[in-house]
């Protein structure tokens, strides 16, 4: 380079360094968003699939209604705006080491600085006669899915070869597309990695009750065609088994044959030799994730992949870390079966004891394996409940000393406390999100950097961002160490009562209080207030379901549930007939026609399938409202914080694609959860099939039919900050699932904060969806019984609460808009618009000299005030 | 404007409602908000809701802030003192209050 070029290069800037990424996995990916923050280098990535990076480790979930757009990692957008250049379908066959330049299948050519392979794994298929047969797949992409998926419509069978981890997740695949699906596993058990065999048997046990046939110790000699089945499989000891779709998912194999092509170090059984920098035998050629051999092994999981995408854009920008190893302890749920294994699970170091626990009623099996002087833990297996699984893995990692008891850990509490592993026992150090190597210590520094809440401190160190096992530790090492700084999070509803809403509901259950007064008396100081009123107004009606404007509730409700409608700018409500389902007769149809002509009420179809009238002046409500229950219609509740609609589709009765009666079951659950008053409002649909055209993921409940019964989802939202329903349960009866939706709704109702939505709630719930699975499915807590019966009691005291007020005439005297007079508010003032009404607009009103109020309050000087104040009495 | 003011009966005790609001006219037709805060104690304020530009201030909620009473308004839930009319979240805002008695189940304003 002259001098010249180079004084150049210093003045205008510092060329960018080329780095050229190959495969854009999830470690490929990881690898990019390192290194992207710095603009010294212009990153390319050559990927031969035809999609961005996506989320490989939740790919089942492509069955349970995710997208590839949910899986996705990234999008064109992202890359763009981070100036990574990609090139998709740009699978790399060529490197010249020599020039430092990668050409790709169709010709292209890239020069490097420095080359990162990531090219990943493909699963291993085992050379058995007739694996190359059509229906003979593999489970590694969302290609692959789509396959598996196009195969699965014309199968009924389904044969994954492989008990290992992927195998039990394909399995899983296969059961959620509705096949009979088998396991065929060479070994005597299942995930011989992971668990030891009385875990593994277990294991084996649970998923069989879920329907999946086990066999073990089976090697497929040859697949053959079937009779009254696309395959058989004929195994050595003679057996065979019928099937239509194999899974192959018999491990991995790295995709080496690139670097092997052109002469980088390979290991002997395959994987492409890195160092603790991940470079391999050519210092400008990285290998990271699945691909890599490193001290001769190869790393399965996403964790190490991502700690070796750090190590590598740290050495390329000059950094120091290096890869060192990474912990293989792994937590999952397969098919709903929890199971953890940690460190050395099968007690193969020296002199190493162990402690188990196995109880077969509740089927749970816990191991721990812990070293020869008692005091550090080495490994366990769980099975069946994992709870223990993120403090024994802290214990396991940071070699903390035990108790005098171990296995106090792993047994149940009923006894006596359980020793709890305090988070201020962790070191800095103690990796705390292993997906994104998060330690206490970034943690720590986040909080110091101004991160107030557990949201702040996943935004800045991205814990728990990966498979969220870590959520409830990150929650209590942040909570503690904002303890520390003195932080206090109050969780008092406001000045009048030191308790939270939870807190108050236990309060108000427990001492079977029935009013306001009787509470802050109590419990309380002051008068109460526009926060704690409604909140306490809303708790008593979902005990006791009250009428909500009976004397003593009346002055706790918000304006909306004191005239039963709901309040519009200018003060005037609408009216919102109940319309179960979205169903309404012709008759019905033409009241409510004629109610908003002659009381000229603006229409509009709502959103949840109902109709809105509004511009009713209060005065006007009651003869309104006796018009449509005269009618046989009753209140739609719009105004509370209560159960609004259950939308639906026709279902099968209409549909040609509807698999169940989605309407008999939308107008069941609307019937049946009308009125129940909670901490904010809910909102449900039903689908007939899983086309969706309910849009019932997007519901606080969302309820949509499979072949063989319910699917249900819950705590979606659509609104302000949207949020995808969780699966569930699946394949429901109608009986269990009103069971399910009970308990859920019942436990909402009585965790929740004020004004909290069902998806806010459960992501701030510890444990989440699992923990609310555990609640509802297996009665965790014991508390079922009392859910079910309380949620039958506001069932069975339902009233319509327009009907009970129409026929008191004491309610009736409030529903007049003077007490003195007989005059209408004047300033309420309407505009034709699109043949309708709307309110006129300020403007409007002033300038058709309506405001005479506005023009006196608009003046009022302190003066005026002081003049009230000092009135002769 | 401060001048012919005299206590004008407004209703009768039984036609307030305990711990919440009921609207009257004033002979000037000017709407009042009547809250009943006691057995024999009543608070007037003017029904006119200057941040929600309505006349609804006598359905909030009536609450208090470290003994002062107020009424939140149910549009968009500003409180209003009852005691001098003045807002306690934006101090740009007040309303008018009137002295308020209940004299042999008579409730009459001071306007």
């Amino acid at each position: 380079m002259s001098s010249n070029a180079q004084t150049q290069t210093k003045t205008v800037s510092k060329k960018k360094q080329n780095i050229i990424v190959v495969g854009n996995g999830m470690v490929g990916h990881h690898f990019v968003e390192q290194l992207a923050q710095d603009d010294s280098y212009h990153i390319t990535v050559l990927s031969a699939e035809s999609r961005l990076a996506y989320d490989r480790v939740h790919l089942s979930e492509y069955f349970s209604g995710k997208t590839a757009d949910d899986l996705a990692l990234t999008t064109p957008e992202n890359y763009n705006e981070l100036g990574v250049e990609f090139h998709l379908d740009a699978k790399v066959t060529q490197i010249d080491k020599a020039s430092k330049v990668v050409t790709t299948e169709q010709g292209q050519s890239f020069s490097y600085d420095k080359l990162v392979l990531a090219t990943g794994s493909y699963p291993f298929v085992p050379p058995i006669p007739g694996k190359e047969r059509e229906h003979c797949l593999v489970y590694r992409t969302i290609d692959d899915l789509d396959d598996i998926q196009a195969s699965a419509n014309t199968g009924k069978i389904g044969v994954v070869v492989g008990g290992g981890l992927l195998g039990l997740e394909a399995a899983n695949a296969l059961k959620e597309l509705g096949l009979d699906t088998h396991v065929v596993e060479f070994a005597p058990q299942l995930m011989g990695i992971q668990l030891d065999q009385s875990g593994s048997a277990l294991l084996k046990k649970k998923i069989e009750d879920l329907g999946v046939t086990v066999h073990t110790e089976k090697a497929t000699k040859q697949i053959i065609d079937g009779e009254g089945a696309v395959h058989r499989m004929e195994f050595a000891d003679g057996s065979h088994l019928d099937t239509d779709l194999i899974l192959f998912s018999a491990g991995i194999r790295p995709y080496d044959n690139l670097a092997r092509e052109f002469d980088l170090t390979i290991g002997e059984r395959g994987g492409i030799v890195v160092n603790n920098q991940c470079q391999t035998s050519d210092e400008d050629i990285y290998a990271i994730g699945e691909c890599a051999l490193w001290n001769n092994f190869i790393f399965g999981l996403v964790a190490p992949g991502y700690t070796m995408a750090k190590v590598a854009a740290s050495h390329i920008q000059g950094g120091e870390e290096s890869f060192t190893g990474a912990d293989m302890s792994t937590k999952l749920k397969l098919m709903g079966v929890e199971v953890g294994s940690i460190g050395d699970a099968h007690a193969k170091t020296q002199g190493a004891q162990c402690f188990t626990y196995q109880n077969d009623r509740d089927g749970v099996y816990k191991k721990m394996v812990v070293s020869q002087d008692g005091k550090t833990l080495l490994g366990a297996v769980l099975v069946g409940d994992t709870s223990e699984y993120d403090s024994l893995l802290q214990y396991a990692l940071n070699g903390i000393e035990l108790p005098e008891n171990p296995d106090a850990l792993i047994l149940p509490s009923s006894g006596g406390e359980k020793p709890t592993l305090g988070v201020d026992s962790l070191p800095d150090s103690a990796t705390i999100c292993s997906c994104l190597n998060v330690t206490k210590g970034d943690i720590i520094a986040a909080i110091d950097c101004g991160a107030v809440d557990v949201g702040d401190v996943k935004s800045s160190t991205k814990a728990s961002t990966g498979c969220g096992g870590c959520t409830a530790l990150l929650k209590n090492v942040t909570d503690s160490e904002l303890a520390k700084r003195g932080v206090e999070v109050s969780t008092d509803i406001c000045s009048h009562f030191a308790y939270s809403r939870t807190e108050l509901f236990h309060i108000i259950k427990a001492e079977k209080i029935r009013n306001f007064d009787t509470l802050i008396e109590k419990h309380g100081k002051g008068v109460g207030c526009e926060v704690c009123k409604p909140a306490v107004g809303s708790i008593l009606a979902s005990i006791w379901n009250d009428y909500i404007l009976q004397d003593d509730h009346l002055p706790l409700q918000d304006t909306n549930d004191t005239y039963l409608g709901n309040m519009q700018k200018d003060g005037t409500y609408s009216v919102v007939p109940r319309m179960p389902g979205g169903e309404v007769t012709p008759d019905k149809l033409i009241v409510i026609g004629e109610v908003a002509k002659e009381y000229n009420l603006y229409t509009k179809v709502t959103g949840g399938q109902r109709i809105d009238l509004f511009g009713a002046r209060i005065d006007q409500l009651p003869a309104i409202w006796e018009r449509l229950i005269a009618a046989g219609m009753e209140t739609g509740h719009a105004y509370g914080k209560s159960l609004r609609t259950v939308k639906s589709c026709v279902g099968s009765t209409w549909c040609r694609y509807g698999v169940q009666d989605s309407m008999s079951m939308a107008i069941l659950l609307e019937n049946r959860y009308k009125g129940l008053r909670s901490p904010h409002k809910i909102k449900f649909a039903v689908s007939g099939c899983t086309r969706e055209c309910a849009e019932a993921q997007s519901k606080d409940i969302g309820v949509i039919a499979t072949e063989n019964g319910w699917n249900l989802y819950v705590s979606g939202n659509g609104g302000m900050k949207p949020r995808h329903g969780d699966l569930f349960a699946t394949d429901l009866d109608d009986e269990t699932l009103v069971k399910y939706i009970d308990r859920y709704l019942m436990f909402y109702v009585r965790m929740a904060d004020r004004l909290q939505r069902t998806s806010v709630w459960l992501e701030s719930l510890e444990g989440g969806l699992e923990y609310m699975q555990k609640v509802v499915i297996d009665d965790h807590l014991g508390v079922n019984d009392e859910l079910e019966k309380q949620m039958e009691a506001v069932v069975a005291t339902y009233q319509c609460e327009w009907k009970t007020t129409i026929e008191s005439p004491e309610q009736l005297k409030r529903f007049r808009q003077f007490v003195n007079s007989d005059k209408v508010d004047s300033s309420i003032k309407f505009i034709t618009e699109r043949e309708q009404i709307r309110p006129a607009t300020l403007k409007e009103k002033v300038d058709s000299g309506l405001l005479i109020d506005s023009v006196m309050v608009d003046s009022v000087t302190l003066d005026d005030v002081k003049t009230a104040e000092t009135a002769p009495a | 404007m401060t001048t012919n003011k005299n206590w004008q009966t407004i209703c009768q005790k039984d036609d307030l409602v305990k711990h919440s609001g009921i609207c009257a006219l004033l002979e000037n037709d000017q709407q009042i908000a009547i809250f009943q805060t006691g057995d024999d104690q009543a608070h007037t304020i003017n029904n006119w809701d200057p941040a929600g530009k309505a006349n609804v201030l006598y359905r909030g909620i009536v609450g208090d802030e470290n003994g002062e009473l107020f009424v939140a308004s149910p549009l968009y839930k500003e409180r209003f003192s009852l005691q001098t009319g003045k807002c306690l979240d934006d101090e740009n805002l007040a309303v008018t209050p009137y002295q308020t008695r209940i004299i042999d189940n008579s409730v009459q304003v001071f306007a």
